[in-house]
């Protein structure tokens, strides 16, 4: 072949994709973002929320720091709600999360023993701040478990069955055996 | 040097230093070439690396080994899947944890996908060094973004996957996984060989790479190279082939190595084993087994990584990673952290060679030799 052939050969091909993108979507690949946006895949992760079951004082954190341990940047910050008389209670009274430090790798949801962390897929989160803005709170990560049956279809079932399973074996056990402690009146809400 | 003496027998003449980077869109990230010129002729060159370092060693001596998974995804953050089965694979060989056949074979799809992943975007960038700005690059984005929605879809990230667990995966993969492959299989030959008539016989590629930055074989095992840069040389080595690791040795594939070890050996091997790799996945795909998806040892593992210890001793665990031979070295005391973590990273041991290939050439194949090694500075760095 002459010389430049390859170069024409490869022009040719330049000039089919120049065309074809007028009517062939897989050569015209680009999605226009703001206005178009691709569909969200089920398992996309971005940053953590905390789920609640019917109103947000129904958190399911039990406040055990496993997730906080466990973080490998260590972006989770967790203190533990106490009553008047200084006794701990099973429930946080600050959860944060500094997006800022968060990698968005999901070994806090993989290892909470209580369904109560889950990656969201909300992604646009700009901020002016650099530090405070970013440092998510407890009431900035509430989000319901309908939301979470919203975005995880899939995934919500799976833990929806398996809580669900969970309390009734709770239930039959208490129905056996009667618990020490009687059960102590709903707290009152603090923040 | 003999550069110099001929030109100072007629005139007087000074070399020129010039900083190549760090801030420089050829250098693929943050890496300086201190390089000494005589005219437009290379007769010194000084690779200054660091400017990336994040302390990945050190960090995973302070934390669980889980912990260190998805910090493994942003050593080279291009192939974080192939990054995740080395760790992998040398946690399970300290721990001698079995591995489900199911898992076996989503890790080799997975690792064969990074490896299309890596070679398409590679060839694209060493297209652009040659001053063929983004047309072939965008033509390999639009490739590989398929494969990155497939990423996503499994593993939730399109990047920093951390998708393996010792063991197994993390969660298996979904339900429109395999005629995802399928798809990705039927179609990728077709793009590969559009590409190849867009570049293979252009002859200002060929003018431009041929016969340049030649690494001999004996400097190529001397130097340590692996995988591509290593094979184009003309040396067949393949960790895939040699190790057999995982089970690599169920699949029918050949290993392609070049002739004279320049640049255009190193592109067009690239694309020779994208078309093997094709194959395996074929194969893999035909294969794969129902099953579980991680062992229990591994899942319980999985749920509690800060209760996961390994035995006294240590282990060392290569992969062939599309870079060459990615390796792990851990040394364990017996507690649930590491007490040395060391990475044999691929692009860091094959980017020694840069100023042998450079040396007698111009700036301009400088800059081809540095895109045709194939670094990414996350894991030169670490």
């Amino acid at each position: 072949m002459f010389f430049g052939f390859g170069v024409l050969k490869g022009m040719t091909v330049t000039f089919k994709n120049f065309v074809l993108s007028y009517f062939s979507k897989e050569r015209l690949t680009t999605v226009q973002y703001p206005e178009e946006r691709l569909p969200e895949k089920e398992r996309f992760r971005n940053f953590p929320f905390l789920i609640y079951d019917n109103k947000p004082e129904d958190l399911r954190c039990v406040s055990c720091d496993i997730c906080a341990k466990e973080c490998p940047p260590k972006c989770i910050t967790i203190v533990r709600d106490s009553d008047e008389a200084g006794k701990p209670l099973k429930r946080p009274k600050v959860f944060d999360i500094d997006f800022s430090i968060c990698m968005n790798c999901g070994i806090c949801e993989e290892v909470c023993p209580f369904d109560a962390i889950f990656m969201d897929h909300e992604f646009e989160l700009a901020e002016y701040g650099r530090f405070e803005d970013l440092n998510y709170h407890k009431d900035d990560l509430l989000k319901s478990n309908e939301y979470f049956a919203k975005i995880r279809p899939h995934d919500a079932a799976e833990v929806d069955a398996r809580l669900a399973e969970k309390a009734k074996k709770e239930a039959a056990a208490k129905t056996v055996a009667p618990p020490a402690v009687p059960p102590q009146p709903p707290q009152p809400q603090q923040n | 040097m003999d550069y110099a003496l001929k030109n100072s027998e007629t005139l007087e003449t000074q070399t020129l230093e010039v900083n190549l980077g760090p801030q420089h869109p050829s250098t693929h990230g943050v890496f300086q070439m201190n390089v000494i010129l005589e005219g437009e002729t290379i007769v010194r060159l000084k690779p200054v690396m660091g400017y990336l370092h994040r302390n990945h060693e050190k960090l995973a001596e302070n934390m669980s080994y889980l912990g260190s998974m998805p910090f493994t995804d942003r050593l080279d953050y291009i192939c974080s899947m192939t990054n995740n089965f080395a760790y992998a694979t040398a946690v399970e060989k300290m721990a001698n944890m079995e591995v489900p056949e199911r898992a076996q074979y989503i890790r080799i799809i997975m690792a064969e996908l990074t490896r299309l992943v890596n070679h398409t975007l590679l060839i694209g960038f060493l297209l652009n060094d040659l001053g063929a700005f983004f047309t072939p690059v965008l033509y390999a984005f639009r490739e590989r973004e398929k494969i990155l929605d497939l990423f996503e879809a499994v593993a939730g990230s399109r990047m920093m996957c951390n998708y393996f667990r010792f063991g197994g995966l993390k969660v298996d993969v979904t339900g429109d996984f395999i005629p995802h492959v399928r798809q990705i299989i039927n179609n990728y030959p077709k793009f590969l060989d559009e590409f190849e008539e867009l570049l293979s016989e252009n002859e200002i590629l060929m003018a431009r790479c041929q016969n340049v930055g030649i690494i001999s074989k004996d400097l190529a095992i001397n130097a340590g190279l692996s995988g591509p840069m290593l094979r184009a040389t003309g040396v067949p080595y393949d960790v895939r082939k040699i190790d057999h690791y995982s089970i690599y040795d169920r699949f029918k594939f050949r290993v392609p190595i070049g002739e004279k070890g320049d640049v255009y050996d190193r592109y067009y091997i690239r694309i020779l084993e994208m078309r093997e790799s094709i194959k395996i996945l074929d194969q893999a795909i035909k294969e794969i087994p129902e099953g579980e998806f991680i062992s229990k040892t591994g899942a319980v593992a999985a749920k509690t990584p800060r209760n996961f210890k390994l035995p006294k001793g240590d282990a060392y665990s290569r992969i062939e990673a599309p870079k060459g031979e990615l390796g792990f070295y851990l040394v364990s005391d017996g507690t649930t952290k590491p007490y040395r973590y060391h990475v044999r990273a691929p692009s860091f041991i094959n980017l020694t060679v840069l100023e042998d290939m450079c040396l007698g050439y111009k700036v301009a194949d400088a800059i081809i030799n540095l895109g045709s090694i194939d670094i990414v500075l996350g894991e030169v760095d670490r």
